[in-house]
């Protein structure tokens, strides 16, 4: 058992001091059974890290999620360009992985549609009415609000505002949005920049900043 | 129909809004050396505006930074106690993409 443990601990003081060249070598060379089973533990604590107390069956998960991820290093090992640590490199690629995986599971049963829909029929514009500590600033709040809603339904399209909703509103990944939109994450992410670029240059235009509204919607 | 909380929250990202962003792409591709900068003691943030931006207002983003974080902080001797109170604070500091 001691031993056991003792190999471990060494077999990790190695591991953590491999270089990024010995790292790809090895992953390349005829010892790399050895040395994708040190990456596959690498991997596997940090998962297990990211994951303590989030899902069931941890161990099991991490396992799961750390042989995806390896999949994924060692097709991508041309693309290391060396900036960081190896480990970092892969690491991060097995972050992006798990999370991938686990937003797919958690929002599984969910569509798109239904979060719109759910949003729409959620909590009431009315509920501004009892924030304002004076009619004078709940007259201008209820303005600034009429006024930018009045801007999403002109300037944005349809797209644009049923991602806002999911993302901004509703707390949906932006990756599990836009699965459902058929497109990617950094095409989404792309799409609503432009959305609040074109709302920002609307307020601008009317004289306006996002500042004032910030304020006078009671948040500035 | 956006209910106040919303219109707070649109108002607020197209305040932090500029012309250029990274998109999540980009910010990936640089998430390694700046998650490392940080772990190093170094400004990541100055040293990077644009990945701080970018994690500022990707929830997505920002989640994956974190983990990173959490994990490589554990391979240099970091405990899991200290890990849990670094999560509480982001907790308790609040967290919501704009995409």
């Amino acid at each position: 058992m001691f031993s056991h443990v003792l190999h471990a601990g060494y077999r990790r003081f190695l591991v953590r001091g491999r270089t990024n060249e010995e790292w790809l070598a090895g992953l390349r060379g005829p010892d790399r059974d050895r040395v994708i089973g040190d990456l596959r533990a690498v991997i596997v604590r940090g998962l297990k890290v990211t994951f303590a107390g989030r899902v069931r069956g941890l161990d099991e998960t991490a396992e799961d999620l750390a042989q995806d991820a390896l999949i994924r290093v060692m097709g991508n090992l041309d693309s290391f360009r060396g900036e960081s640590r190896f480990t970092t490199w892969a690491q991060r690629i097995a972050v992006r992985v798990a999370y991938t995986e686990l937003r797919r599971r958690r929002w599984r049963d969910v569509s798109l549609h239904e979060v719109v829909e759910r949003h729409e029929g959620g909590r009431q514009p009315d509920a501004l009415a009892d924030r304002g500590p004076s009619p004078e600033r709940e007259t201008s709040r209820k303005m600034m609000a009429e006024t930018l809603r009045g801007f999403i339904v002109e300037e944005l399209t349809e797209r644009q505002r049923g991602a806002m909703v999911a993302v901004m509103f509703e707390g949906m990944p932006l990756e599990e949005a836009a699965r459902r939109m058929q497109t990617n994450r950094n095409a989404l992410y792309k799409l609503l920049h432009d959305a609040r670029k074109k709302l920002k240059r609307r307020i601008e235009a009317e004289g306006l900043s996002a500042k004032e509204m910030l304020e006078a919607l009671g948040d500035g | 129909m956006l209910n106040p909380e919303d219109l707070g929250n649109l108002a607020r990202a197209l305040d932090m809004t500029s012309d250029e962003e990274l998109a999540c792409d980009e910010c990936f591709e640089k998430l390694d050396r700046f998650v490392e900068m940080e772990l190093d003691g170094l400004d990541a943030a100055s040293a990077m505006p644009l990945v701080q931006d970018h994690l500022d207002k990707c929830g997505d983003c920002r989640e994956e930074y974190q983990a990173l974080l959490d994990a490589l902080r554990v391979e240099k001797g970091w405990t899991p106690v200290s890990l849990i109170w670094v999560r509480m604070r982001r907790f308790f500091q609040g967290d919501r993409g704009q995409g």
